[in-house]
């Protein structure tokens, strides 16, 4: 898992409709102290989650786990709305 | 998932029997401000996406195979939405 910021979403009128339902939030993956890391994605959202905040999310195959027994084709979800990183010792 | 552009198409007549009737289409994943970026690769569609059009792909097997409607088919790309608008935080 990693953090990342939501800075946009995308809208598709036509798209699978297994992801009916679901926003598609743009999200820049970022590093613990906070600087932008790897290129932005599309994920989908499973708590609800708004524009500009810090968020966890997962990749791979795990990411459609979040929104089980629903099956929902995606690679990247957000599971968490990050309230505060403490980063107690720099790596 | 990525925001990509069709590129063009794959004919293949000879092809896995889970990718029949499966269309292979040429993507170039993009950045937000419409460059390319990084290699075109291929995904499986079943959305009727055309060439130059915007689309969101989804790069893992499990999903794509579920996208194809074939529980294990051997695939690990599939355009997922044709995107219409992409709205960014300013």
């Amino acid at each position: 898992m990693q953090l990342a910021r939501i800075i946009g979403n995308v809208v598709c009128p036509q798209q699978d409709e297994s992801l009916n339902g679901h926003r598609l939030l743009i999200i820049q993956p970022l590093d613990p102290a906070g600087r932008s890391s790897g290129e932005p994605v599309v994920a989908t959202d499973s708590v609800g989650a708004g524009a500009g905040e810090l968020v966890v999310f997962v990749i791979g195959k795990e990411a459609s786990f979040a929104t089980l027994p629903e099956q929902v084709p995606t690679d990247a979800a957000i599971v968490g709305i990050v309230d505060h990183v403490v980063v107690e010792q720099k790596a | 998932m990525i925001i990509a552009s069709v590129m063009g198409h794959v004919v293949a007549t000879q092809k896995h029997s889970k990718l029949e009737g499966a269309r292979l289409m040429l993507v170039q994943p993009l950045e937000l401000d419409g460059r390319s970026a990084g290699d075109a690769f291929l995904a499986i569609d079943r959305l009727g996406a055309g060439p130059g059009e915007r689309v969101l792909v989804l790069r893992e097997g499990r999903g794509a195979s579920e996208v194809l409607g074939q529980p294990q088919g051997p695939v690990d790309a599939a355009i997922v939405g044709i995107i219409d608008t992409v709205d960014l935080l300013t």
